[in-house]
């Protein structure tokens, strides 16, 4: 206990005993003790002075914080559709072997386990897994083999080969962002000589909409948080990239995390902003040490911290917060109760994050790529910005492009790019369709590409994954429902229930039970995710279910056993048990045996 | 600004800052909702209280009226969706009203009536999930729980004892006290606490008192859940 005790105290010292900084301090104490047992949570409760309740429910929310003991080793495969149609199950499934164990279980000698977690942003060099947090891809038969391995002797995994956690950019097509060479510090420089009025005119101009996929006008909400009442106004930079099949944040966090900085300091200058936060989601947590070396160089570069380039009064720094394996949390105000250190449930909206905040001050929140994107509108101005791209969505787009393509990697296009040239580009001869903007974006098929990725046509936050013609649709829209099963948040009831009772349709489906009245009852259950929940993350759910039960209709009829009505039980399994404890299996222990059929006829 | 929307086709006046369920139910219009308490803020999970505003589905119990608001309520295709709602939240939980002992006086029963739900639809999930007799004086069954958080709220806000919070996520979602050992008597949770008489269903219930009121002769059994509530609260 002395130890739990002193490893406690500790990491609460390190963090002030702030109870803001509670998902950070369970993080690390989960990195020094391995879980979070139960006289762990109720130490922290009492040293940060809050309810032991809530805390247990803080650390029982996120993916990658664990209640019950785990292996030394915790590996977990993405399991996002490109990882499977590259291999991914069968990869698991041979580590599993190779280990003797069962997936989702510990070792008995507590080495290690072995489980899926949802997409890990590996996409373009899959199938790919995470171990103790840190990324391994272009998994094959013997780098699994290898890792069994390493696994099997305890080899530290620093020792591990330093090429297992290369992480490549595949940077493929560059333009505006990705091909100017940039100066840390110049697009602050022009935005400050400008002034705040003049600086925030240009981003107006611009016509610059939010990256993530909402596509809310950047400006406004600046203009918005900067006429807001109070004080300390905050500058977040959401970095959460969690839709399945998006790895363009990643890239520029990797590569161009200047101006990413520099956006979110071009934010402070506009908004009139103190305190920077970015919001790391925890697959990313590799991008901790570089990031933090960064804002490092800025300061002493005079372009974070006091008087910032000289400017009196214009005070502003960034820090970093993990996430911790929750995709809900990309949704802004479930980003906010994550960085306040509670659970991430979406917050009634309004008032807006841009009035009511972080911890109740007015907040900007921003996509990874609409902050970088800012520093060219200060560089250039808002009216050059928009001449590119279309007039509804002005600029470039990076797309991240996996699947059944020559060339995965992150392509950069002005908005408006038909969906057949970027097919083209990646050298997707035999596409049959287009996952446009993620798991909850928009199913494009062949017929269709010739319509654009834009605000006006085909919205996308940056994921666009190819499927062949060998792919099947329905197993395509099972992983995304299986995917938004496992990150409802639970908060509202028709997404906490209705995601779950869609996946027992899909897998009932997938079993070959199927029948008439089960669309029915999945178009009905898309209905009321769609009206009736509470943030984007349920109302976006069932897309993918609907967009492929109209497209490709046939993926689903062929599942379909004829009837009208089919249970989703077998009956006569279901008297499996009654005959192993009987030792009967003789034709009268079976439903459909003769004893039945005798009994039918008389 | 004091205003005016219209609801279903009538006009209901309402104060400045009032949602427009408040406005509505203040006007004698019902609107069905079961996380929702006059006396703590609108929390919105439970989406019972959704009407259509402009054609958009909002909830009324958080959204704040404004001038001049066409509203849809009370109308087939609302009522439907309001009661696959509840279809979702009966084969959720292990909800079995003819042995309950909160039979009559349950909100969710009482829901389900008002609405005229007549099956379940959907697949039962049938979790586990055990019950807690630790506490002397109260007893703690989580078949029944719908994720209200009215006993988070009050024990939080008014007992200030945060004796319940809710943890995991999505279908695994669960209630859990406030003790290393989990269980209710190990707090310091009482009878008395506005927590232990706020629960809609029959999750928080006092012992001993179970069938003091014969069942039939309960507030649900006498008069619809529309009729009571807006009694309540005049």
């Amino acid at each position: 206990m002395q130890d739990l005790d002193a490893c406690v105290m500790d990491v609460l010292a390190r963090h002030g005993r702030d109870p803001t900084r509670l998902l950070q301090i369970l993080i690390e104490l989960q990195d020094v003790l391995g879980h979070l047992s139960p006289p762990c949570l109720t130490r922290v409760a009492e040293g940060l002075s809050l309810p032991r309740s809530r805390v247990e429910g803080v650390a029982g929310f996120y993916s990658f914080l664990h209640a019950e003991p785990v292996g030394r080793y915790r590996i977990h495969f993405s399991d996002n559709i490109t990882d499977r149609m590259l291999g991914a199950p069968a990869l698991m499934e041979t580590l599993c072997r190779k280990l003797w164990i069962e997936p989702g279980k510990v070792s008995e000698d507590g080495l290690v386990s072995v489980t899926t977690t949802s997409c890990t942003g590996m996409c373009d060099q899959g199938p790919a897994l995470l171990v103790n947090g840190r990324a391994i891809t272009r998994l094959d038969h013997h780098r699994v083999n290898e890792i069994a391995e390493l696994v099997r002797q305890s080899v530290p995994l620093d020792a591990w080969p330093a090429a297992f956690f290369m992480i490549d950019d595949n940077i493929r097509r560059r333009d505006a962002l990705l091909g100017a060479s940039f100066e840390p510090g110049s697009a602050l420089k022009a935005a400050i000589s400008q002034g705040r009025a003049d600086w925030l005119e240009q981003m107006r101009l611009s016509n610059l909409r939010g990256r993530g996929g909402a596509g809310f006008t950047t400006a406004v909400k600046w203009q918005s948080c900067r006429d807001a009442q109070g004080k300390d106004k905050v500058v977040v930079c959401n970095a959460d990239e969690g839709e399945p099949g998006t790895f363009k944040d990643r890239v520029l966090l990797t590569r161009f995390a200047e101006q990413v900085f520099e956006g979110m300091t071009l934010a402070a200058w506009a908004t009139g902003a103190s305190l920077g936060l970015l919001y790391l989601r925890g697959e990313y947590r590799y991008l901790t040490t570089p990031l933090r070396a960064v804002l490092d160089k800025r300061r002493q570069a005079g372009l974070l911290g006091k008087d910032i380039l000289g400017e009196t009064g214009f005070n502003f720094d960034i820090d970093i917060h993990l996430g911790a394996g929750a995709y809900v949390c990309g949704e802004e105000t479930a980003l906010l109760e994550s960085l306040e250190g509670k659970r991430g449930t979406p917050r009634i909206r309004p008032p807006f994050p841009v009035t009511v905040g972080y911890l109740g001050r007015p907040t900007v929140v921003n996509n990874v790529e609409t902050l970088a994107k800012t520093t060219l509108i200060a560089l250039e101005g808002g009216a050059a910005f928009a001449a590119t791209g279309t007039p509804q969505s002005t600029g470039t787009k990076l797309l991240s492009v996996s699947g059944d393509c020559a060339f995965p990697g992150i392509y950069e296009y002005p908005f408006g790019v038909a969906i057949e040239r970027v097919l083209e580009d990646c050298g997707a001869s035999d596409a049959q369709m287009v996952q446009v903007g993620g798991a909850s974006g928009v199913t494009i098929a062949g017929y269709e590409f010739h319509r654009r990725v834009a605000f006006e046509d085909v919205p996308s936050a940056g994921a666009f994954m190819v499927f062949d013609s060998s792919r099947d649709a329905f197993e395509i829209a099972h992983n995304f429902v299986d995917f938004f099963a496992h990150e409802s948040c639970g908060f509202c009831t028709p997404c906490r229930i209705g995601t779950s009772l869609l996946k027992g349709y899909m897998d009932k489906l997938a079993q070959g039970f199927g029948a008439k009245m089960d669309l029915a009852d999945i178009e009905w259950i898309n209905r009321l995710l769609r009206n009736a929940s509470h943030c984007g993350l349920g109302t976006t759910a069932p897309n993918p279910v609907v967009d492929t039960l109209i497209k490709f209709r046939p993926a689903y009829e062929r599942r379909l056993k004829s009837l009208d009505f089919e249970p989703a039980f077998d009956l006569d399994a279901a008297l499996d048990t009654a005959r192993r404890m009987t030792g009967r299996d003789d034709a009268g222990a079976h439903l459909n045996g003769e004893a039945s059929a005798r009994e039918a006829q008389r | 600004m004091n205003g005016r929307f219209m609801l279903d086709g009538q006009p209901v006046m309402f104060e400045e800052g009032q949602t427009i369920l408040q406005a509505a139910k203040a006007a004698g219009h019902y609107i069905p909702s079961l996380c929702w308490h006059p006396d703590f803020p609108p929390h919105g999970s439970c989406k019972l209280c959704i009407v259509k505003v402009g054609g958009r589905h909002v909830s009324s119990c958080a959204l704040q009226a404004k001038d001049g608001m066409e509203i849809e309520s009370n109308t087939p295709e609302i009522n439907g969706e309001r009661r696959a709602l509840l279809q979702m939240l009966f084969v959720e939980g292990n909800h079995f009203c003819p042995s309950c002992e909160k039979s009559g006086n349950c909100e969710l029963q009482a829901q389900a009536y008002e609405l005229e739900m007549t099956s379940a639809r959907f697949n039962y999930f049938f979790p586990v999930r055990p019950v807690d007799a630790s506490h002397p004086d109260i007893l703690l069954d989580f078949n029944r729980c719908i994720f209200c958080e009215l006993c988070v709220r009050a024990s939080r806000d008014i007992d200030g004892k945060s004796i319940f919070a809710l943890t995991n996520r999505g279908i695994h979602k669960h209630l859990v006290v406030n003790a290393e050992s989990g269980r209710l008597g190990d707090t310091d949770f009482s009878a008395l606490d506005r927590a232990a008489s706020i629960c809609p269903v029959g999750v928080i219930l006092p012992k001993r008192v179970g069938f003091a009121v014969p069942i039939g002769e309960r507030i649900y059994d006498e008069k619809p859940i529309s009729l009571v509530s807006m009694e309540k609260e005049r």
